[in-house]
Formats: C-alpha cells, structure tokens, sequence
C-alpha cells in the first residue's frame, strides 16, 4: 500500500502543524476510495486537538462529532475519509502505543516529526488487522496538483 | 428493525457492507451482532476483556447512547443506531528526539 500526496498539500500539513507547536496537531486525509493498492490524497481537514485530559504536547483527539462532520463533508464532495495526520512534536515520528491502542483499522497515518517547531519528516502507517503492530506505507509526494482519473 | 450504521474504516471486515438491519433489541447486543457476523471486526469493536473499545462511540437516532441508558438502550423498529469512531493518540514522552 502507498499513499500519493501533492507538495502543496504536504505544505498545508506542515503549516497547520507548525502553528499548532509545540501542541499535537490533526486533521483529515481525504480522497477517492481507492480502487489500487494506492490511495491518492486530494484535500485535508485540519481540525482542532480536543484533546482535554491533559497536557496537548503529547496527545490528540479528534471527536466524534468531529468525525461526523468531516464524514458529512467527504460526501458531500464525493471523497471518503482515507486516514489521519498528526504531530509528535520533537519525538519520532514512529506510532506510540497510545496510537495503536486508539488506531482504526485501514486508515492510513501520516505521523510528522515537528523539531523546533519546524517539520523534521513525514512518515506513513498503517494498523495490522489484528492490531498487533502498524505497518509503514509509502508517502509518495507529486511536485504539482494530480489530476484524478475517473 | 432498527440499522445500525458501519463508519468507513470498519466496512473492509463487513465485506464493504455500511448498513445491516438488526434483529438485537438493545444497543449492547447490536454491536455484539455485529461481531457475531464478522468476526474479523470483533478485535476492533471489542477490547481482549470484552469491553467495547473506548474509541466506538453509538449513536441512537443522533443521540450519544451514554446519555441514554449506554449499552443497555433499548431499539425499537426504525431506530438508526451508528458507530461514530473518535480518535486519538500522541507520542511517547520518552521517545524525544532532542
């Protein structure tokens, strides 16, 4: 499985995660249901952390409600929800226990790395189906917007 | 007889199937039907002590079933029942990279 990714939308990411530091940062990944092996991105959802049991710097959530919204929003444009981004800002952008015990099946997960406030790397997951681990994708980036084939 | 709603992520266990009619009468039985009929979905429905998971959340007819009466809320024919997923995670604090 692989994941395709315009550089613009890659800088949105970046954006919303930079303003967000040292705080986590999520949102959406959105796109065509993929009829490959390859999921190809086409618009994001950034979203508020509403994360409240604590301290931000290390945790996100993204509600149900938010999930509802956003459900109602990829329809609407004829997009699925495809998977998830989110920083772990100055940590390694590898998935923690927390994520896997809290990670959906078959999303994808765009974890960055945000150093200093400045994004590090991108890196790309996906859950096992027995939920024992997560696998890493491929994060393909495209210099330009893609055209979408029907 | 009520629906009960698969968000996207759930839909490859259930054969891309995103609504199923049920024949249980209470929102705790509609999600255990719904394991019974795709086992591969039980593990993400369900927690290994039999718990449902803290991120399936249920909605009964737009309404969080937590403030109705949880798992033991009773369907009646023509109720909608959803599962609405949150979601969450971080990093690990011991896993700095500076």
């Amino acid at each position: 499985m692989s994941c395709i990714i315009s550089h613009q939308l890659i800088k949105e990411i970046e954006r919303h995660l930079e303003l967000v530091y040292p705080e986590e940062g999520a949102g959406f990944l959105l796109g065509k249901l993929p009829k490959s092996t390859s999921r190809i991105i086409t618009k994001l959802i950034l979203l508020e952390n509403n994360w409240d049991e604590g301290p931000r710097t290390n945790r996100f959530l993204i509600t149900p409600q938010d999930v509802l919204a956003a459900e109602d929003q990829a329809d609407a444009l004829g997009l699925s929800l495809l998977g998830v981004f989110h920083s772990h800002p100055d940590s390694i952008n590898i998935p923690s226990e927390f994520d896997r015990n809290w990670a959906l099946p078959w999303f994808s997960y765009l974890i960055s790395s945000i150093h200093n406030g400045k994004t590090a790397s991108h890196r790309l997951w996906q859950l096992s189906d027995d939920r024992s681990q997560f696998h890493e994708q491929k994060l393909l980036q495209e210099n330009s917007n893609l055209i979408i084939a029907e | 007889m009520a629906t009960i709603s698969i968000p996207t992520p759930f839909r490859p266990f259930t054969e891309g199937i995103s609504k199923l009619e049920l024949k249980a009468n209470h929102v705790g039985g509609a999600v255990r039907e719904l394991a019974d009929q795709f086992p591969t979905l039980e593990q993400h429905l369900f927690s290994e002590n039999g718990e449902i998971r803290s991120f399936v959340n249920l909605f009964l007819n737009g309404e969080d079933v937590r403030y109705l009466q949880g798992d033991e809320t009773l369907l009646n024919p023509d109720d909608q029942l959803r599962i609405i997923p949150s979601i969450a995670g971080g990093c690990e604090v011991n896993n700095q990279l500076f």
